[in-house]
This record gives structure tokens, sequence and C-alpha cells, in this order.
């Protein structure tokens, strides 16, 4: 009975084909369909952040979009942040230098929204950090570590140039 | 040589969890593996006529639809087994796995679909029909004992489920003799659990007849492991709980809900493996939380504010079902009077029946209620006699020389409550300079000119941590000389891992890198309790100091055999034990392990065991106290009713600390939690019993933007009831956050004469509160 459509999205460098439900989310579709697990379903009503994926470089909800809208676009999930040979992304080795993460439930979908952030924003104040956060819901942390970890990063990535 | 207890070293579980790379049970795929969907009670209280699963059934994709009848459990007329029976319960009510006749509250597990995929089985959901009857709901606590109250269970004669009582010293005559008799009337109410990651749970019934595996997102393994055990009437190690990567647990998750009898026996009688993850929604509703207590409390005091006598009576809101015993309740009164020493005690609490989602602990569990009423009082002292709430404080704290400190409670087991360690005033004269609470009247002042309404607020809180009997450590050198540790204490995210690391790592000279470690997996080690009040540190620490303390010794013992050295010459160090001055008389641990674990025709060296491993399940002896005092500032906008939290400082004592940074991650998170429950988290439920609030549109969590940057000190005192002088950690954030901060609201509108009956302040609350003292100064 369900409506199913062939999609060819590149996810993490990497194009895959493949049939899926129209009713299929992306983060359903990246999880269940790819097992790229590392991407995280915290409300499914777009509030909490843990799907957090980059689709052509914008954070985006991976709850509130459906698979078959991201034919033809590029994918990154958590798992294609880190550099090809294992080297974390400033923003991953910044998290784990200031405690920015204990569950590791809300993580990904935390360190994909600030690196997007930082990507037009690389100067922040802790205010800016904070309002940019504020679309992700972390209950372990109260927020102080990866605050810490986002200015962090930001520092390194203005020195890297 | 210790090098990495006590030290801030970066956690082993993050790099994992960075990128991607953790496992929770939604991540597992199994082969063959269906999908469940549980229906759920739309109704707070309905007779169930009956209930049709024919058109669900037919679904295509769908493999099975149960009902409780369904379920082959030896006997389907038995609801759950009560988890802590206590005498004090008077209607020990548990629910069934699924629904027979009634049901109680809105989210009570009704039916499961089992199919190919979790949207076919929700499709499934629609097409169950139930026939409900529906009955009077009773919903709020404050009415939920008198006599025209509707009952929340069918051939019930109240809804008294139990009643306790804690009291001490000669209440009557500390009343008589008192130059002043305050009360206080105030509701709590505590959110719920919310970690990120919802429940899950995935079974499979092995088919070679080795017994059940189930992944649960769950505390407590052991405890899952035993119920389940119990219920089938199986022995304990036909069934392997394991708890694999968990997203947060807060308490919730310590408990043995419905669905992990329901998915495994299921599971088996499909004779496939069988998956259930909770959505949002069902979280609201069907995991349980903490929500409303009633409090009306008379304290009795000197001339100087000096406490003499608290009495009083608690109504505690106990949702629908007794699943957990009376913990939470208990939890609420025993820490009373908290960080001060008052003679006499005599507060009761009833527990109510309502058709609301049941209760259980969550962070903190009924201590941040007891912390928060007794902190109330002092608040109502120094208003009333106005004197500085912080030297009311001082005037009545426990002083550090009484320690050893006996209150006059006694715990669940009868036992006395005892303060093991501590110095208040030394804890709170930190806080207070850290807070610069001198300079506050300036900067109170300052922004009054600009028409800005600061207010401060002090709390003090203890916390008794590390429950026991034992949670327990096996080390064990490999050949390899790689270290392997296995625990039975699941970790939502503490960073159990990095701390027993860091323990290990010291006794036995290696790097926390050569630290393997396993948990929380019933079939890798054979027993243990659970994490839940702050207690995996105080027990955990204990065992893994003393486990891998006899290896040592062995380790020595067989090295100095080997080496032909005495003992107390030899060094341990980069995972080999050297004869000191003598740096080429060395053996790795490796070699040493591979003597203990020869194959055949091998021999075991004389006075020594096969494997070069010890188990411990040292613990502490007895609770070690915690204790912290939190200083907040605020900022009210009258017109509003908007409260932002400017600044907030801690200072707090849980003993010699392993990981200072991972400590604070506790304390942060906590004082987060707390923040939340004083502003923002709020589960409502119309009269009707309907939850109100069942997304994160409605129900407000704590963001970052509304957090303060929070600012900590620490003080160790060092616990002497374990070796390594260590207390929990994991609570003490969130205890005295919600005093804090509505004692500073309070200081902020001063000037209006606000008192706050009620938490979480809310900006409608507060504004007509406001408007109420307007109004009343102006008359």
């Amino acid at each position: 009975m369900a409506d199913k459509r062939e999609i060819t999205v590149t996810i993490n460098g990497q194009a895959q084909t493949a049939e899926v439900e129209t009713r299929t989310n992306l983060a359903d579709f990246l999880r269940h369909e790819l097992e790229l697990t590392g991407t995280h379903v915290g409300c499914e009503h777009g509030v909490c952040g843990a799907c957090t994926v980059l689709v052509d470089g914008a954070a985006v909800r991976s709850c509130l979009m459906l698979a078959v809208q991201a034919d033809g676009h590029e994918v990154t999930s958590v798992e294609g942040l880190a550099a090809a040979d294992g080297t974390l992304h400033p923003v991953q080795e910044a998290f784990w230098k200031n405690h920015g993460l204990q569950c590791g439930f809300c993580t990904p979908g935390m360190v994909i929204s600030v690196a997007a952030f930082l990507k037009d924003n690389p100067n922040p104040t802790e205010a800016d950090v904070r309002s940019a956060i504020s679309g992700n819901i972390c209950r372990c942390t109260g927020y102080q570590g990866i605050v810490a970890a986002a200015l962090e990063a930001a520092e390194t990535m203005r020195q890297e140039g | 040589m210790v090098r990495y207890t006590g030290a801030e070293v970066q956690r082993m579980e993050d790099p994992r969890l960075l990128t991607g790379h953790g496992r929770y049970v939604d991540d597992i795929h199994l082969p063959g593996m269906l999908h469940g969907a549980f229906l759920r009670s739309s109704h707070a209280h309905a007779r169930i006529r009956s209930i049709d699963t024919s058109a669900a059934l037919a679904l295509p994709g769908v493999h099975a639809v149960f009902t409780q009848a369904d379920l082959a459990v030896p006997d389907v007329a038995q609801s759950m087994n009560q988890l802590y029976p206590a005498p004090v319960i008077h209607q020990d009510i548990t629910q069934h796995p699924m629904a027979t006749d009634e049901v109680c509250y809105v989210g009570q597990t009704v039916a499961l679909v089992a199919a190919d995929s979790r949207a076919i089985a929700e499709d499934a959901l629609v097409l169950i029909d139930v026939d409900y009857e529906p009955l009077p709901a009773v919903v709020d606590c404050r009415t939920a004992l008198a006599d025209d109250a509707p009952m929340a269970h069918i051939g019930s004669e109240n809804n008294m489920a139990g009643q306790l009582k804690s009291a001490f010293g000669d209440i009557d005559g500390a009343f008589a003799k008192a130059d002043h008799v305050f009360t206080g009337s105030f509701m709590q109410h505590r959110g719920g659990c919310h970690s990120m990651e919802t429940r899950g749970v995935l079974a499979r019934d092995e088919p070679y007849g080795e017994g059940l595996t189930i992944w649960s997102s769950t505390q407590c393994p052991y405890l899952v492991r035993r119920a389940l055990a119990t219920h089938l009437g199986e022995p304990e190690d036909r069934v392997r709980i394991i708890a694999p990567d968990v997203g947060g647990g807060f308490g919730p998750k310590a408990g043995f809900y419905p669905e992990e009898i329901v998915i495994p026996v299921a599971a088996r009688q499909l004779g496939r493996p069988l998956k259930w993850i909770e959505d949002r929604r069902e979280h609201f509703t069907a995991t349980t939380g903490q929500r409303d207590q009633q409090w009306d409390l008379e304290v009795a005091c000197d001339k100087d504010g000096k406490m003499l006598g608290l009495r009083g009576v608690v109504i505690h809101e106990n949702g629908a079902y007794m699943p957990y015993g009376a913990l939470l309740p208990f939890t609420s009164v025993t820490p009373l009077p908290g960080s001060y020493a008052i003679p006499a005690l005599d507060v009761r609490l009833d527990i109510a029946f309502t058709n609301t989602t049941p209760t259980t602990p969550v962070r903190g569990a009924g201590r941040p209620y007891g912390i928060y009423a007794v902190e109330r009082m002092v608040e109502t002292i120094a208003r009333e006699l106005q004197i500085d709430p912080a030297e009311v404080r001082r005037r009545n704290f426990v002083r550090a020389d009484q320690m050893p400190y006996e209150t006059g409670a006694k715990l669940r087991d009868g036992m006395p409550v005892r303060y093991d360690s501590g110095d208040y005033h030394a804890c709170q004269e930190k806080a207070l300079e850290l807070a610069d609470y001198a300079g506050f009247k300036a900067r109170q002042d300052a922004a009054r000119t600009q028409g800005r309404y600061l207010g401060i607020g002090v709390s003090a809180c203890i916390e008794d941590t590390g429950v026991g009997p034992y949670e327990g450590t096996t080390v064990k050198i490999e050949p390899s000389g790689k270290i392997m540790v296995r625990t039975g204490a699941a970790s939502q995210g503490q960073g159990h891992h990095t701390m027993i690391a860091q323990i290990v790592s010291d006794q036995l000279g290696v790097q926390p890198e050569d630290i393997m470690f396993e948990a929380a997996d019933t079939g890798k080690f054979p027993q243990g309790v659970g994490t839940i009040g702050s207690r995996v540190t105080a027990n955990v620490g204990p065992s893994s100091f003393d486990a891998a303390g006899q290896v040592r010794e062995t380790v020595l013992k067989l090295a100095a055999e080997t080496l032909e050295a005495a003992e107390q010459d030899l060094e341990l160090e980069d995972g080999e034990v050297r004869v000191a001055g003598a740096p080429d008389l060395k053996v790795t641990l490796g070699e040493l392990a591979l003597k203990l674990a020869p194959m055949s025709g091998g021999k075991i060296p004389a006075g020594f065991s096969p494997s070069l491993e010890a188990t411990s399940y040292l613990g502490s002896s007895g609770s070690p106290v915690a204790s912290g005092s939190n200083v907040a500032e605020v900022e009210v906008d009258i017109g509003t009713g908007e409260v932002r939290v400017l600044r907030y400082s801690v200072a707090h004592d849980c003993g010699n600390m392993i990981n200072p940074m991972m400590v604070d991650g506790q304390i942060i998170g906590g004082v987060v939690h707390g923040i939340g429950n004083a502003l923002f988290e709020r589960m409502i439920y119309d009269e009707q019993g309907q939850p109100l609030t069942t997304n994160y549109g409605e129900y407000l969590l704590p963001l970052a933007s509304e957090m303060p940057h929070i600012d900590i000190v620490h003080q160790e005192t060092p616990s002497p009831l374990n070796p390594l002088g260590v207390k929990g950690a994991g609570e003490g954030g969130t205890i005295p956050a919600a005093p804090a901060i509505v004692a500073a609201i309070e200081n902020a509108l001063a000037d209006f004469g606000v008192v706050i009956d009620y938490y979480p302040v809310d900006p409608q609350y507060l504004t007509e509160l406001i408007d109420a003292a307007g109004a009343q100064a102006a008359e």
C-alpha cells in the first residue's frame, strides 16, 4: 500500500541509491535503511535537534524532512564530520576536551549544529553560541561544556583558517 | 604512585560517541527483527468492555496483535511484582503487563502490534477497537484523599496508597517553648525524566534454548533480570539483560516496566526478535516521573531564629500504580531536616493514588522536595525575623565538630540517618564568596535605579549518596598485558569507564588506555544492583580500587618470585614490574598473567590460583553524605513575570574527587535540571486526567539560551566510609537549585511582599502574584 520512489542522495561524499517509502523521513532513512545510526531521533517533532544533519551544508532536522526530499542533494551526518584518516573535526575535538557530552545522545545533532554555525559565524560571543544551540536540547550537561567547546573550536578554526 | 585519580582525565567514552559510533538500543538491528508499537489507554480511568484486534491483524505486514490474554506468561491474572515492598504501603496495586478489564491512566499499555516495520505497526494501532466505559478520574492529590473523591481504582475504598512518618525528639515540648511558630503551605511540582533517548526494549529468544537476551535502555539490568525471571518462573541465568549505551537515565529508567515483560514474551511467542522504541509522546505518558507534593509545615524557633522543631503533613501524588514501592515518598521525608541540627521533627506523608502516570524518582528522588521544604521554612524565619537568610543558616547548621552527626531520623531499613563528614558552615562561606554576596546590595540598588529588579537567594542541602549493599568489579590482567575490567553498573553517560580506569590505572601502573571495560551485561558479570541515588562512585569506586589492589598484591608476589627479589624492592610502572636500581630485572604484566594461565601440561606456581584476576564487592560502610550551598542571582521583569538567572554559584562537597571535570559536569547538569524544575517544567493534566503537555512545545525544558554560566568551588571533606574518601555527586546539583531560585525571586520582589507557594514559577503565575501584591498595597 505504501508508495515508493527511488532516490539518489550523496551521503558523506558517497552517492547512494535506494528505494524508499514516500512517508519515510530522512532520519529513519539514514538510520534504518543505510544503518548510519549516529543520527539520533529524540522527539520526532523538530524541537530537540538530536537528528540535525547538514543538507547541502545547512543544518536541517532530519525528522522533519522526508527522505524523498533529499533526492539529488548532499547530506552530511555525524559519521562524515571527521577527516578520512580519522582526525576529529575541531568541533568534535573541542567537545572531547571541554566535557561537552555525557550520554552522547544529543551529541551528534549538537556537533553538527555547532559546526554549521561556526562556518557562518567564525567569531561568536558566548551569547551567540547559546542562542545558536538553543534549538538543541541536552539533558545531561547543562550546556556549559558545550558552550566552552564551541568557543574553543571557533578559536581553533580561526587559527587554522 | 597516584597519577590519574583526582586528575581531569579526558573521557574514554567520548571519541566513539562524538563520531556517531555509539550503540543505543535502537541502533541494534538483528536479522529477522520485527517492530512493536503499543496501543495505550486514551482514558484516565475506564472499564474495558472488549477489545477487537481482528482488523489490525488483517493488515498486511502485521504478524501478531497481543492483548494481556494473548501473552503466554505462567499466570496472566497476576499483576506485576512490587519491586520494593514496604509495610507502609496500604494498597499495593501494580499494573498488569497489559490492561485486563480496567485502565487507570492515559498511556497505560492495552495492546501490542508486531509488524514488519514500526510504521505498519502504528498503522495497525488505529484499527484496534477498544470499547471503553469511562469512569470518574481523580487527578489532584490535594483532594484525592477526601471522602467524596472518585476512586482511582475500581473496588478501592479510598485512595490512600500508604502512609509514612519521620519523627524524633520532643516535638510538643519544642513548640511549647518556642518564641515563634511560623507556618508554610506550598505545592511542589517536579517534572519528568526527559532523557534525550527515550526508553527501548529489544528481545531475542535464543534459538538453541539458551534463554532470552534483552537489550533495554535501563539503569538497572539486574533488577530487570530479577523481575522478568520471576514473572517467567525461570532461572535468572536464562535471562540475559544488556544495557548498551543509554542516552540519559535520571531515575525513571531504573524501574521495571510493562514493556520489559511484554516485548520478551511476545518475541518468544513469535520466534523472531522484536524491538520497541518509545516515541516522545509515549515518554510523556508511559514513562514514570515526579509531579505534585503538597506541604503544610510549622516550624518552631527561638527569638534568634534557631530552629527547635519542625512538624507537618505532606500529600504525595503517587499516580495510578505503585511499581517502585514507597522510595519516592521515603526519600522525601528522610532527608529532613537537611543541613540543620533541629532537635525535634514530626512529619507525616500520605501517599495518594491518582489517575495519572505512576511516579518514581527523578534526579534526586524525593530529596529535592524535602530539602526545598526545609529551606522554605528557613526563608520564612529570615523574612519574619528580618535576619539575613545566610545568617539564619549559620545559626542552624550542623557543625563540623558534631560529625558524624545523627539527625534522629531513620532510613528505610531502620538504620539511623547519619552524616559522616562535612563542614556546612565553611561550604556556605565559599558559596557566598564566589557569588560576591557581600556586594549584592550595591548591585541590587544600582539596578533598581534603572527600574530593574534583582534578587539573591541562598540554599543549602545534604544528599545521602552511595546506597548499598554492593556493586562489584572484576579486574583481570590478560596475557596481552591489557586489563579487562567488568562491573554490573550501567552508565547513562556519567563516565564510569573513565572513572574506573583512573582508579585501576593507578593501582596497576598502567595507562587508562590500557583498560578495557565492559559493564551492564548480566551475561558478563554475575550480580549487580543498579545506577541510582548517586551510588556508583561510592560503590564501584571502592570495589574497583580493592579488586585492582588485590591483583596488584598478586602481581608483586609473583614478580618477586620470578625476579628473585624482595617485594619491597619492586616498582610497578608502565605495565611492568622492575627491581629498583636494576632496570634490566623486569617482567611485564602480560608475562605474569601468562604464568597463571598455562595450557595443558603447564603448572600454576605454588600458592597462586589460575587467572591473574580478582573480584571485589567492597562498597561504603554506610551512606556517604554530600553537601552543598548554592547562591542564585536573578532578575525579574515585573511587567512580564520573566525570570532571568544572571549568576549561579555552587559550593559543593562530595569528598575526594576522582575526576573533577566529570564532577563539575554532574553538578552543572544537575543545577540546570533543578532550574528547569524551578522555572519551566510542568506536566499538566486536565480535570479528566488528560495530559495537556506531551511535546516540547508544551512542556519546556531548559535551553542553553536561558541558562546562566555556573561557577563552582569544591570543598573536599573525605568520607570515612570508604578507602577512597569519595561521596556521590550525581544529584547534589539538582537538590538545592529550586529553593535558591525561588528565594532569589522573592528577594527581588521583597518590596511587593510576594511569597511564592508553588513551583515551577512561570511568568503567568508570577505576574498574578505581583498583581495581587500590588492590589493589596493599593488598598
